[in-house]
């Protein structure tokens, strides 16, 4: 049996289910942006497995997956310096604490 | 060819590839390393196990390989003992796009593969994490510190090599070191005199991201008692040490790849010129790490933040000008 | 045969560390294990032929989001403090929502007869990939510059430490 779309459609499902998972029942902010990641990573896969199968003339696939790991870096800096700031302030890093409308 | 073939000839090559490297860089290498520091000290260094004390490293290793594994009480055991195999393994990963001369006109390199310096940066990269799991989970406060101060400066560090290894694939037009080797054509085709800035950059950088003297604040003896490594004993100590030396030649590896002209050079067979060049930069490290003092943190990032990525940037920005106009 | 079991194989990489990273009590471990997941994803993206993304995803993924996601760990909690619960009352319903999504994508993936699109991926990917970025793709590569820009100053302004 050949290794087909369909497989790595899966895995990226698998992944990007995880990752929802992960956001939706941790409580500590950083936990919460590494399911974030474990999502980006899944549309990754599914990009260049699109990329390879349905188009493969051009590149657009790797070049979008290139983009989303530019702006994943981008969310990751900024998100993390927004905890850092949040754990500061509020000492917790725990999103259920982080209650407070102001300060 | 049966896929298990392919995966025990990759696991064949690895094992005889890593054992030749252990050898060559990390047990010479640490040998080099005292004759040096006694050479310039006024000292005379190892002498007297075998002659001129050659064997030294020998007897350290049979010796490191009897002692006890200690594992501390609060340490997490499945981090702590795969730490010093992800430093080792990164520190050797990025041989393999090496390439050590030419033997009847084929090129010596395990893969040469066609992102090859993108590969090797990648590879340098994965060090730091093994060294901040081994950090964190030693469960002391030193190592920790160590491990956190290695995290900072190593990813600061790691922007001017990117760069350097930018500009580099700019001017030979291709990514794989052996395409960067033949680009570089003549003794003053090497770059070292086309792109002497990212020489500088790339030699600096280097000398942090493998954590020597005078970037050498991850395991700094005398204000951390070594650091991330503090915990470790016997053969998972050396591990470590021996992940750093392999890294360390590894650079000094690349930097003769990309500026000094790789395996090229007369009269000499190439895999000699190769080796040659590379002691002489692993010479010059050496050379850095037994006259300069350490850095401060403050100073470490200021250098790379505020000096090195801009200067890097702004000689992308000139070679790219020379090269297409 | 060889793809099918290197593909099992780096699939097993990428989704056993994958459940450590989002179920594990021990914030430090389950961010160690992003490493591998990162790591079978870049094999995947070797056996879909796309070396330079996978390069670059060892580079920005497993070398620098994860150091970097460590090192905000131990500037907060540690994983070495007091233990505290990591999970939120949204257990049942989380992992029922996310069993409910991947039956119904894997489903839906496995149903659709995927077109086959015509022509072949070069041969190396990198070169082509630059002419992409600075031809048809010029404005998508200019505005992600301009966000990595801005996300930058952000993230100095908001992290740095006031008073």
């Amino acid at each position: 049996m050949a290794v087909g779309l369909t497989h790595f459609l899966v895995v990226g499902a698998l992944l990007f289910c995880l990752g929802l998972y992960g956001v939706l029942t941790r409580r500590n902010a950083v936990a919460i942006l590494m399911g974030i990641e474990l999502m980006l990573n899944a549309a990754n896969i599914n990009l260049i497995a699109f990329n390879k199968y349905v188009a493969p003339a051009a590149l657009d696939g790797q070049v979008f997956a290139l983009v989303v790991i530019t702006l994943a870096a981008c969310e990751v800096g900024v998100g993390l310096a927004l905890v850092i700031t949040a754990y500061r302030n509020l000492e917790t890093v725990y999103v259920d604490r982080i209650d407070v409308l102001k300060w | 060819m049966n896929w298990w073939v392919e995966i025990a000839k990759a696991f064949l090559a690895a094992v005889g590839m890593f054992t030749f490297l252990a050898i060559v860089a990390a047990m010479f290498g640490v040998l080099l390393e005292r004759k040096v520091g006694g050479w310039i000290q006024s000292r005379l260094g190892p002498k007297h196990v075998g002659p001129q004390g050659v064997l030294q490293t020998l007897a350290d290793t049979i010796k490191l390989l009897q002692k006890e594994h200690i594992t501390p009480r609060a340490a997490d055991v499945l981090v702590f003992n795969t730490a010093p195999l992800i430093v080792t393994t990164a520190g050797l990963m990025g041989w393999l796009v090496i390439p050590f001369g030419t033997l009847w006109g084929k090129v010596l390199v395990v893969r040469d593969l066609n992102i090859g310096i993108l590969f090797f940066a990648a590879m340098a990269s994965m060090t730091v994490i093994g060294i901040l799991a081994g950090g964190w989970a030693s469960n002391n406060k030193y190592s920790l510190l160590g491990a956190l101060r290695s995290a900072s400066q190593m990813i600061s560090y790691e922007l001017p090599l990117g760069i350097a290894l930018v500009a580099v694939a700019m001017e030979a037009g291709t990514l794989s070191t052996v395409g960067i080797v033949r680009a570089q054509d003549g003794w003053m085709g090497s770059f070292i005199f086309r792109q002497f800035p990212a020489f500088v950059i790339f030699l600096v950088a280097a000398t942090a991201e493998v954590n020597r003297i005078p970037f050498d604040l991850p395991e700094a003896e005398s204000e951390l008692v070594a650091g991330y490594h503090s915990e470790y004993t016997g053969m998972r100590f050396s591990l470590f040490m021996l992940g750093e030396y392999a890294e360390m030649f590894a650079m000094a590896a690349m930097i003769t790849t990309l500026f000094l002209g790789g395996w090229k050079g007369p009269l000499l067979p190439p895999i000699l010129w190769f080796f040659l060049k590379m002691y002489l930069v692993v010479f010059f490290m050496m050379w850095v790490r037994w006259t300069y003092p350490r850095f401060r943190l403050d100073q470490l990032l200021n250098l790379s933040w505020k000096i090195l990525l801009p200067a890097g940037l702004i000689w992308i920005l000139i070679s790219g000008y020379r090269i297409t106009f | 045969m060889g793809t099918l079991m290197a593909f099992i194989i780096l699939s097993a990489v990428t989704l056993v560390p994958a459940v450590v990273v989002v179920t594990s009590k021990n914030i430090v471990r389950s961010a160690l294990s992003l490493v591998p997941t990162f790591l079978g994803i870049t094999g995947l993206y070797v056996l879909l032929r796309a070396e330079f993304v996978a390069g670059i995803q060892v580079l920005i993924y497993a070398g620098a989001i994860t150091v970097l996601i460590l090192f905000v760990i131990m500037l907060t909690e540690g994983g070495t403090g007091v233990r505290v619960r990591q999970v939120n009352e949204q257990v049942p319903v989380g992992a029922l929502v996310s069993a409910v999504l991947a039956t119904l994508l894997i489903w839906v993936f496995l149903r659709t007869p995927w077109p086959q699109g015509p022509g072949t991926l070069p041969e190396h990917t990198a070169g082509q990939i630059g002419v992409t970025f600075l031809s048809s793709m010029v404005l998508v590569f200019e505005v992600t510059s301009l966000v990595l820009l801005i996300s930058l100053v952000g993230a100095i302004i908001i992290a740095r430490r006031e008073r």
